[in-house]
């Protein structure tokens, strides 16, 4: 064996894989945040929509991406490997009585993780899947040149279909535009009129939010990042970003979308 | 040892030898003194069973003065017993209430096979110092102390990871049985100190690869170790650990 995969396949090392793979799934999830506040714009999807072309057009941010589900799956194969290894070490008696002097979140890393491939699975399947294999409508947004605002929306027929992901071109009066893209806003506004499947997403953000309270954290010590000057920056970030922050910004979208049903 | 008026049933974990399966038997104690240690009410348990012509309890002790670590008990779910920075034997009756349960287990962990009752084997934490533990120096007399100036500091830091007794409490207390707490001050109350320089990258190496095949777990920081550990070993170790590991993997001259 190589010094390299002898080092990868140590605990430390596999635990080096599972804390470098998540931090960038952290670091992922702050891009996907800050892009969906576009949701939040109210003007009817346009930034969001072209947005999303964006996001699966770019080469860059394709290649990124494909990255993004191969990390997904390492993180899930070792931090599941990883619990069974250390389910063994236990060893084949139970103690009768635990009282553990550790968090909740750190102790069920693994049932949360559980609980956060099956969110992926819906949620892609949701969306992703819809966009690149569904049939999601086709909408067409009418721009002010000068302006920079939306004058007319129209929805295109459900039989209408482009060859590419949107369309843009000048009107002949010369001072509009007209961009017709896939409507992925739609498709959220759709979903998320659901109340089961708001709730599931609120429940995925919870799971989210103990993952990353102690995963964060956890990551940065697997690191050996461990040092009076910076440990507060990291119990912050870990805390008020990716446990607070991030969570509740994505909880806040399909809340947003079901509140905004219910009040049609 | 003044004759006390505490009563106590003890639930404790029995096992004839490695290889038969363990129960638990119930035990009722009488006139026990609050100012009596763990290890001293065990002693008059086992007296009595003793007495009663009963195979007394075994279990494992030595300096009963909280600096061998041999005191291994698992004590109403936790390590050495309810309180902070104690172990087995410095711990006193006065701690639980007259008629209390308490309920008493070997150290569990696939690496600490119980030898009988409450005593484990542990001579896996033996062979990860045996790894590398260790500083080699073919020596006469002792050097000079001036010659090998330290400052306050570090001899400091060196002596907070070096007061790690090697009771295995991290081990039983962690749900991973990871000797990750362990071993990562064994590591640092070397590697913190000029002699520990000579083979500090392949004492990280060679301890953790020992640590692996002993079957500890993996380390999932979730600090149930520091938190029981009766020398309070900080958390701190481990992430030196890391870093010295996996600094050495990538620079040492060990392909
Ligand atoms: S680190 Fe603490 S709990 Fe672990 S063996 Fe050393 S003294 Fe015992
Ligand atoms: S008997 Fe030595 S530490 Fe308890």
């Amino acid at each position: 064996m190589s010094w390299l995969t002898q080092t990868l396949s140590s605990s430390i090392g596999k635990k080096l894989i599972v804390a470098l793979t998540g931090l960038f799934l952290c670091t992922f999830l702050i891009v996907h945040a800050v892009g969906n506040l576009q949701l939040f714009k109210s003007d009817e999807g346009l930034a969001f929509n072209m947005y999303t072309v964006f996001m699966t057009t770019n080469p860059l941010i394709k290649t990124i991406s494909y990255g993004l589900y191969a990390f997904i799956l390492i993180h899930a194969f070792y931090g599941f490997y990883l619990a069974y290894v250390n389910r063994k070490a236990r060893g084949t008696t139970n103690y009768a009585r635990i009282n553990n002097q550790s968090s909740w979140s750190s102790r069920n890393m693994a049932v949360l993780g559980t609980v956060l491939l099956v969110f992926i699975i819906v949620h892609m399947s949701e969306f992703w899947y819809e966009y690149k294999f569904g049939h999601l409508p086709y909408k067409s947004y009418t721009i002010d040149l000068a302006q920079g605002t939306v004058v007319n929306t129209e929805n295109m027929p459900a039989d209408f279909v482009l060859n590419s992901k949107m369309e843009e071109k000048l009107n002949d009066d010369n001072t509009t535009k007209t961009i017709i893209v896939k409507d992925l806003y739609v498709e959220a506004q759709e979903a998320f009129s659901n109340p089961l499947l708001v709730l599931f997403y609120v429940l995925g953000m919870v799971a989210v939010s103990l993952h990353l309270i102690h995963g964060f954290r956890s990551a940065m010590q697997t690191l050996g990042a461990n040092h009076p000057k910076y440990n507060p920056l990291f119990d912050f970030v870990g805390v008020w970003l990716f446990a607070i922050l991030i969570p509740v910004a994505f909880a806040a979208m399909p809340i947003y979308f079901f509140v905004q049903h219910l009040m049609q | 040892m003044s004759a006390g008026n505490m009563s106590l049933t003890l639930k404790v974990w029995r096992q004839k030898n490695g290889k038969s399966e363990g129960n638990f038997e119930t035990y009722s104690l009488d006139g026990i003194s609050p100012d009596m240690s763990f290890l001293e009410m065990f002693d008059v348990l086992n007296e009595k069973l003793v007495s009663e012509n009963k195979e007394p309890i075994a279990f494992d002790h030595d300096c009963r003065e909280g600096i061998c670590g041999t005191c291994s008990m698992y004590i109403n779910g936790r390590p050495h017993g309810p309180l902070k920075g104690v172990t087995t034997c410095q711990l006193h009756m006065r701690s639980f209430q007259d008629g209390d349960t308490i309920v008493v287990e070997p150290w569990r962990a696939a690496a600490f096979p119980v030898v009988k009752d409450l005593v484990v084997d542990r001579t896996s934490f033996d062979r990860i110092i045996s790894a590398g533990g260790f500083v080699s120096i073919n020596t006469g007399n002792a050097r000079d102390a001036n010659s090998l100036p330290i400052p306050k500091e570090s001899a400091d830091e060196a002596f907070m990871s070096a007061a790690c007794i090697g009771c295995g409490a991290c081990v039983a207390a962690c749900k991973n049985s990871s000797a990750m707490l362990f071993t990562s001050a064994k590591v640092s109350q070397l590697s913190l100190l000029p002699q520990g320089q000579a083979e500090r990258k392949i004492r990280a190496e060679k301890m953790v690869a020992q640590m692996d095949s002993e079957g500890f777990g993996a380390c999932t920081n979730t600090g149930a170790c520091s938190a029981e550990c009766p020398k309070e070993i900080s958390l701190d170790n481990i992430a030196r650990l890391n870093r010295e590991y996996l600094g050495s993997k990538i620079t040492s001259s060990l392909v």
